[in-house]
């Protein structure tokens, strides 16, 4: 057992470490990333259908503003993200993306003239503008006012991780993957790096950094059904949970409409973006009956939602598997999804022999919800610092710093990750700058020996209980008791059945008794790091009584803005304990830019109103008509928020002049 | 119907001194829609807790999971088991990369050295501010850049490639269809002679024996035959 020394660890290798990692590296910090897998393989390649940014270079994007992105990022939310940071995030996206362009991501581009699309089913003719051309073009999304996907035919999240990667390389970042954290090391509220444990050949190492940032995903795979990569266990949450760090809104899970069935493999939304639709037993188009304006593009949750209630009402398709619905694509045409779907075409053809491109129902694919993305994570500042643990640092999917509240947009998460990671990023090597930490090697020994007796004490468990099956038993429960619709009575029973698995944990039996190379004994370290995971994500529901973005209670079907305009938080407060223990984190109305009010898509009447809402829209309304100057003066009245300089700048567009 | 299908897996652990190869029988039912993922999955959690696999995104895009499948190197995620006709289905890891235990392989180290030895990423001198406008590029060409950047790094053309059997050091297709890549690309400044300097030799592209096994096995289908021969006719003029 050895101990090395860094500025900044980075716990994590998808987008948001890796671009973390450029950011401590400018800095001239010594940087180690430490990866489950290759990192080119991280989860981020599996994002397919674009990245958010108002770039507004194609005509369909006409008009496109940080405003207009950041009005539709706080309504997907259902306002329960942060409007400051979604302000951060707005304002940087451009300057991400034109990044990654530099730094060698093909973007797709605007080509002047005519072109031939979908839009409401309907073949239509856009014409791009001369001054356009060549320009990064963008998709249509769900939940979104214009145009503003950027992609890669869909393929985008592997193209920007291949990209990212390559820089990291090309600034020297140390890599090493095939590692896993295990614990944090911590001293009186403090972080000071992790121990890990290689996966090459089962040795233990203590990592000591300055600072120590996690950036590990989501947790979808505490669901039987989930788009999420085997990887996306939510070991980085529970590693910062035992460290006293407290999560935030992990009862916001969101379910994509159209993973493919049975496999759950991803089919994305850039497939209604381009112009497919949803379609039922009969073939029928049902997603404009329930929702007029977005129709078949409406948010994530509630297309969702609206999927299930339409087959609730017998218009499914029977198959082995249950009820499912169709996606077609079929409209767009071959040569369009040959070349801008074929990630899409390739799965479907593999996965169940069905080419989409065939005309009619031949090439209709079977789709239903599946869990897809973690809104909730390591709960942190606006600068991604946890709000309990010093010197603990979160950034992308893992973190909730909190940019979704309880519904993320399309196209925002990929976004999200290399904007956080030039965001947090910064902030976390300013703090690596100019913490000098003070450390004790024997404590340091102890934290690894711990950890190196409690691998032995798995290996020497008795019992007559199989890991396997408490994963199983475990992800069922999340399926089937804290899934799309959720009610009191299923919350409290899925609590319980959590618990008591948690508790049969300590009584398993390993019967593969090699120390190193096992990947037994990793079930056994991470089930139970799954199920703390999972018993958050299950209490949260439970005592959230309202619905609210993703998060939909069938016994408080409105979103509750009196009682419950606030984030959850959970933390493990006794290291004996079976359950997390729950605190709440109000939003204030009256600092937001936009007051709650209605999304404009999804069923109406649904709100109990704070008053405050409309004494703060008074105060918007009397700011913006009293207001002289231009765009940006006015948001700094309504909401004035804090980013690094060169973030902050304008971005340049097309019509700049027209302002 | 279902029928039950053998799947055959080489078990070696070159870490444990007592372990020896041998080849492991595993009898199970085939599910509808079986793909190797989840017969593994399922052979580890019932018949052999000790059976080691790499499976990251099990659709196909990540990567991670090729393996010689009944003599031909594929990815097991995307492989179903009712191609195989005689229910039989024998698994060994790739050659080429450095083995860790039974199916799975070291290709993250491989991948790393390649991408330091082709200098994979954008070298330039041109200063660019991400708040102005991006670099116009024509859409046919972002195109034909994305073409090449669809490697998923799985490794496949370097296990099928007889030079990288025999040269420790040749880049391999992977690494030839990266540089091909960067040097259509406009944000790029390096100019024929700067990548003869990264590859003209017999581990780059003087090394390729043109038996073109790579793109017969490649699962995102490269153009990777015309790309190798554009490249070496490029480094030929150097």
């Amino acid at each position: 057992m050895q101990i090395k020394y860094t500025d900044a660890l980075i716990i994590g290798g998808g987008l948001a470490g890796l671009r973390s990692a450029i950011s401590t590296t400018d800095k001239g910090l010594n940087t180690i990333v430490l990866s489950l897998v290759p990192v080119k393989r991280s989860h981020s390649a599996a994002a397919q259908g674009g990245m958010q940014a108002s770039l507004g270079n194609s005509i369909m994007g006409e008009g496109d503003n940080e405003d207009v992105h950041f009005s539709d990022t706080v309504k997907g939310s259902d306002w329960g993200c942060d409007q400051e940071v979604a302000r951060m995030f707005v304002n940087t996206a451009p300057k991400a993306i034109r990044e990654l362009a530099a730094w060698g991501v093909p973007w797709s581009r605007v080509k002047k003239g005519d072109k031939e699309t979908v839009i409401n089913a309907e073949k239509t003719t856009i014409t791009e503008k001369d001054e356009a051309h060549g320009l990064i073009t963008a998709r249509d999304f769900g939940g979104t006012k214009k145009w503003r996907t950027c992609y890669t035919a869909d393929a985008t999240g592997h193209t920007m991780l291949y990209a990212v990667t390559n820089e990291a390389m090309k600034r020297g970042v140390v890599i090493e993957d095939k590692k896993e954290a295990i614990s944090l090391i911590t001293k009186d509220g403090q972080c000071f790096g992790a121990i890990v444990r290689d996966l090459k050949n089962g040795e233990l190492t203590a990592y000591v950094a300055k600072g120590t940032m996690i950036a590990t995903g989501g947790y979808g795979r505490i669901y039987k059904q989930s788009t999420n990569a085997t990887i996306c266990k939510g070991t980085g949450h529970a590693i910062a949970l035992d460290a006293g760090a407290y999560l935030g809104n992990m009862e916001a899970i969101q379910f994509h409409p159209t993973p493919i069935v049975p496999s759950g493999i991803l089919l994305t939304e850039g497939c209604r973006g381009d112009g497919g639709v949803l379609r039922d037993k009969d073939g029928y188009r049902f997603m404009p009956d329930y929702e007029p304006e977005k129709q078949d593009l409406a948010s994530r949750d509630v297309v969702s939602r609206r999927m299930l209630e339409h087959i609730n009402k017998g218009k499914g398709v029977k198959s082995p598997y249950g009820d499912h619905l169709w996606l077609d694509i079929s409209i767009l045409g071959r040569k369009h999804i040959e070349k801008n779907l074929r990630d899409v075409q390739d799965i479907s053809k593999t996965f169940n022999d069905i080419d989409p491109a065939d005309e009619g129902e031949k090439g209709w694919m079977p789709v239903l919800p599946m869990q897809h993305y973690s809104m909730g994570g390591i709960r942190t500042t606006p600068q991604g610092q946890s709000i309990t643990l010093k010197g603990l640092f979160s950034a992308g999917e893992s973190a909730c710093w909190d940019m979704h509240g309880f519904n993320r947009l399309g196209g925002n998460s990929v976004s999200e990750t290399v904007v956080s990671g030039m965001i947090v990023g910064n902030y976390f090597a300013d703090y690596c700058k100019e913490t000098d930490i003070n450390i004790d090697t024997k404590m340091v020994q102890e934290a690894l020996t711990e950890q190196d007796n409690y691998l032995d004490e798995l290996l020497a468990l008795d019992g007559n209980e199989s890991i396997y099956d408490i994963k199983d038993e475990m992800r069922h429960i999340m399926q089937n008791k804290v899934g799309i619709f959720r009610n009191g009575k299923d919350l409290e029973e899925a609590v319980k059945e959590l618990k008591a698995l948690l508790k049969k944990t300590k009584n398993i039996n390993i019967t593969n008794k090699h120390r190193l190379l096992n990947q037994e004994l990793e079930e056994a370290y991470k089930v139970p790091m799954m199920l703390k995971v999972a018993l958050c994500v299950a209490k949260g529901a439970r005592d959230r009584t309202e619905s609210r973005g993703a998060h939909y209670r069938e016994d408080y079907l409105k979103r509750d803005d009196e009682n419950w305009l606030n984030r959850t938080l959970s933390y493990w407060a006794n290291e004996d304990d079976w359950e997390p223990t729950l605190a709440y984190e109000e939003l204030d109305i009256m600092k937001m830019e936009i007051a709650p009010g209605f999304r404009g898509y999804g069923k109406k009447g649904l709100i109990i109103e704070n008053p405050l809402s409309q004494k703060r829209q008074d105060e918007i309304d009397k700011i913006t008509q009293a207001h002289v100057g231009d765009r940006y003066e006015l948001q700094n009245k309504l909401m004035p928020y804090e980013l690094q300089s060169e973030y902050k700048s304008i971005n340049q567009r097309l019509g700049d002049e027209n302002e | 119907m279902s029928r039950e299908i053998t799947i055959t897996t080489l078990k070696y652990n070159p870490s444990d001194e007592n372990s020896k190869p041998t080849f492991v029988d595993y009898k199970l039912e085939e599910t509808p829609g079986m793909t190797l993922y989840i017969a593994l999955s399922k052979i580890k959690a019932t018949l052999d807790h000790d059976l080691t696999s790499d499976f990251v995104c099990r659709a196909g895009i990540c990567g991670a999971c090729g393996m010689i499948i009944n003599g031909k190197p594929k990815l097991a995620c995307k492989t179903l088991t009712s191609e195989f006709k005689d229910a039989r289905i024998e698994l060994l890891p790739l050659p080429t990369f450095k083995l860790i235990k039974d199916l799975s392989v070291d290709t993250g180290s491989w991948m790393k050295n390649m991408s330091m030895r082709v200098n994979s990423w954008i070298v330039t001198n041109e200063e660019y501010d991400i708040s102005k406008f991006e670099k116009r590029i024509e859409p046919e060409v972002a195109d034909e850049i994305f073409e090449l950047d669809r490697c998923i790094e799985c490794g496949l053309c370097v296990a099928g490639c007889s030079t990288a059997i025999m040269r420790e050091d040749f880049v391999g297709a992977v690494g030839l269809n990266r540089v091909a890549r960067f040097s259509i690309d406009p944000h790029d400044s390096r100019t024929d002679e700067d990548f003869y300097e990264l590859i003209g030799d017999d581990e780059g592209i003087f090394g390729c024996m043109s038996l073109l096994a790579c793109e017969d096995y490649c699962p995102k289908n490269l153009p990777l035959q015309s790309k190798i021969a554009y490249m070496r006719r490029k480094m030929v003029k150097v």
